[in-house]
């Protein structure tokens, strides 16, 4: 590397390092989740015919509704990195404005389908009840379902507010610099989506052939 | 100064600022290694003072200083303590952020913020464990097995808990800032076969951490709110299924032995060369055993749980991974071994302690494979033996080899020599001490006497008293080095540059390092560990003349 260009490289550098430590950030992120999939697993495997019956009582107009909403989030969030990339700092702002949009309309969503979700005794520790034989096993279903939707949810609050954060960011910037990349935001947040892909399948649509 | 008239133009980093704030907010590693120091001795000394206590109510069979409630809350008060508080981050977040960017020529870690504010999350988690540790207890050994920690302990498991999981959050980063460092950071012409074992071990340890600790970090939340809703995770009475905890708790503590281990490998690795004057023997093989003993390390949980009611054959499939993990482990004591054979050795303190890591590592890692065979360990489970075995691992391997690298780097850290006579001292008493204290052990073990039991039978009596004297030995071990180390600070001699002689670019700055690090960014065109080289190269020079 010349030396002659310091200052860039160092700020080469940056972005790079930061761009790395996000994905082992995003490493450590999938074994904390790997957890959840693990115990679902195990319990699945108890109780498969029960998961299967209470899988039926996930609300699934609001689970697909969610996961159109997210995977736009997805895209809007792309295409708002694209804009940061080659400077056009405007509409990389308005881009990120409806990714966070996108981002809350999801967490209102999953509100009120928890809502249902309790107006439905589904909630074990709290309010739980369902058909005799099939108590316990679906007791776990739904405890799974609320652990791993609820670690979702918590994931994309924290998302939403670095993109927030990001428009800020955006708005005072006087030029676009590299610091102003959306490279990390944009790592982090497909990653809360594609959590979200699989565990849409595994709550959702277990046996609903 | 009158030593040093060619010495400083900058300032370096303990001059850099005196305040107090100067330190609590800087983002220097070296200032943030001596912030770690600090609170990982103070909980050292915390978690040994539970096992003082522990090792007088042993002296005697019949329990008579403190209740069972009580001896319960000191054995997991000094578990918790020492597993997560000192020896996870010990020589990782001391020496490793010291040292890993001083090696690797770079003036400081990739994310200086970050470094700060694990810190910060250890010091919280700490505060936070111990008030709870010390107001209430927890009385479930450091393990948390389920259903007791769920449904039966009345006592501050979930407290406990949350500081554990603050503190796993500290390692995460630690291990973060450490992979992105060394990946992106090395300066020009140090590829990865000329790095030094040191950095080998932190990068192994990182990978480690990162891949690890989320595991416990999710776990111990599902631990959490199964205890306030009652909802069947590990429960079976609900649904829950007991095993899921072990198999995800010895997940990360398995390879977590191999947090608190590697980075000792490391350390050792560097002291033994320097004071053999001779390249580390095997340095390639070395560097793919730390790697692999990383790997191998999280494929073996399952041998924590030979009699807990998983498959006979998970139980073969774990022994054999587990006796695996001794080839690696095997070639570095013979590699050590043989970078001692025909080297010109001498014994100074660093060097003490190195050799009795080795010993004892060794000692420790053999008693391992007894615990990796399958019939054998049925009848060694949950005795002495198994906690003479990991504290042979543990404090004789780890602490030793991170005491020995405090008297290694120490006059680079802190600019000043300490008394080697001490210092030799204190290696040799701590050596006794601590076989005096474990070794009985082992027979206690062999002979049938469970752990965490608060009395015992007479016919155990004189083991335990010999492990107790012991004790006493290793105590005043470990408080000497505090007392002469510190001694050192005010009245010890200035240290050179390089007072052991040793390659290494940390060697090559002032002593204490400039707040940059280096004035000038170094670069390498050679090997570590060119030890005896110049010399050789004399040598063969005069033949030629002759």
């Amino acid at each position: 590397m010349a030396t002659s260009a310091h200052a860039v490289t160092d700020t080469e550098l940056r972005t790079e390092a930061a761009d790395f430590g996000m994905w082992i950030f995003l490493t450590t992120e999938t074994l904390f989740f790997g957890v959840l999939f693990f115990g679902y697993l195990i319990s699945r495997i108890h109780f498969s015919a029960v998961f299967a019956a209470a899988s039926r009582h996930t609300d699934l107009l609001l689970g697909t509704l969610n996961t159109g909403v997210l995977l736009t989030s997805s895209l809007t969030m792309a295409f708002a990195a694209a804009n940061a990339e080659s400077a056009r700092k405007r509409p990389a702002s308005r881009l990120l404005a409806a990714t966070a949009v996108l981002g809350v309309a999801f967490l209102a969503i999953k509100a009120f389908e928890y809502y249902v979700d309790y107006a439905h005794h589904l909630v074990p520790g709290i309010d739980f009840a369902f058909a005799a034989p099939h108590a316990v096993g679906a007791a776990a279903f739904f405890w799974w379902y609320f652990a791993m939707t609820g670690t979702h949810a918590l994931h994309l609050l924290i998302g939403i507010v670095i993109v927030l954060v990001m428009v800020y960011r955006l708005h005072r910037a006087t030029r676009t610099d590299a610091s102003l990349s959306l490279q990390i935001t944009g790592l982090y947040w497909h990653f809360v989506d594609v959590m979200w892909i699989f565990l849409y399948p595994c709550l959702y649509l277990v046996a609903r052939t | 100064m009158t030593t040093s008239a060619a010495e400083p133009i900058g300032t370096n980093y303990l001059t850099a600022g005196y305040t107090l704030k100067s330190w609590l907010t800087t983002q220097d590693h070296k200032r943030i290694a001596i912030l770690y120091a600090m609170a990982i001795t103070a909980l050292f000394f915390i978690g040994g003072a539970a096992a003082t206590v522990i090792r007088i109510q042993l002296a005697t069979p019949a329990g008579n200083v403190v209740s069972a409630e009580t001896y319960n809350k000191l054995f997991t008060m000094h578990g918790v303590i020492m597993v997560w508080f000192f020896l996870i981050p010990s020589i990782p977040a001391t020496l490793g952020n010291f040292l890993v960017p001083l090696m690797i020529g770079a003036p400081d870690l990739a994310f200086p913020r970050l470094n700060l504010a694990s810190w910060y999350l250890y010091v919280f988690g700490a505060i936070f464990t111990v008030g709870v540790l010390a107001l209430g207890g927890v009385d479930t050994g450091w393990t948390f097995y389920t259903p007791f920690s769920t449904m039966f302990s009345s006592t501050h498991v979930i407290a406990v808990v949350a500081g554990v999981f603050i503190v796993g959050f500290s390692s995460i980063l630690t291990g973060l800032n450490f992979i992105v460092t060394i990946h992106k950071m090395r300066a020009p012409g140090l590829h990865w076969f000329r790095l030094p074992l040191f950095v080998w071990a932190q990068y192994a340890t990182s990978v480690i951490l990162v891949l690890a600790t989320p595991v416990l970090a999710m776990t111990l939340v599902l631990l959490a709110l199964e205890r306030v809703l009652k909802v069947g995770i590990f429960d079976p009475a609900l649904g829950g299924d007991p095993l899921l905890f072990q198999h995800l708790f010895w997940f990360y503590s398995h390879p977590a032995v191999y947090i608190m281990v590697l980075p000792a490998m490391g350390v050792v690795s560097e002291i033994v060369a320097c004071f053999a004057r001779r390249p580390i023997f095997g340095y390639r093989t070395m560097a793919y055993a730390i790697i692999a003993i990383a790997m191998i390390g999280f494929m073996v949980w399952g041998h924590h749980m030979f009699v807990s009611g998983q498959s006979l054959y998970a139980g073969m499939v774990f022994s054999i991974l587990s006796f695996l993990v001794a080839i690696p482990s095997a070639i570095k004591v013979f590699n050590w071994t043989a970078t001692l054979y025909r080297g010109s050795i001498s014994f100074e303190a660093p060097m003490l302690y190195a050799l009795s890591f080795i010993g004892l590592f060794m000692l420790g890692g053999m008693s391992g494979l007894f615990l990796a065979a399958l019939a054998l360990d049925v009848h060694l489970t949950d005795t002495y033996f198994v906690v003479a075995h990991f504290h042979y691992i543990m404090v004789g391997g780890a602490v030793a080899a991170y005491l020995g690298g405090l008297h290694f780097w120490w006059p680079k850290i802190t600019g000043r020599m300490y008394s080697d006579a001490w210092a030799r001292f204190a290696a040799v008493l701590l050596f006794l001490g601590f076989n005096f204290t474990f070794f009985p052990q082992y027979l206690l073990g062999i002979a049938g006497m469970p752990r965490r039991y608060y009395e015992y039978p007479a016919e155990f009596h004189t083991l335990n008293v010999l492990s107790s004297a012991g004790a006493v030995i290793l105590a005043l071990g470990y408080l000497l080095p505090l007392l002469y180390l510190a001694w050192s600070l005010r009245h010890g001699p200035q240290a050179p540059r390089n007072p052991w002689h040793a390659t290494g670019l940390e060697w090559q700055t002032h002593s204490p390092p400039l707040q940059e690090n280096f004035e000038e960014p170094p670069t390498v065109d050679h090997d570590p560990y060119r030890y005896g080289v110049p010399e050789g190269a004399v040598r063969a020079k005069r033949h030629r003349h002759a």
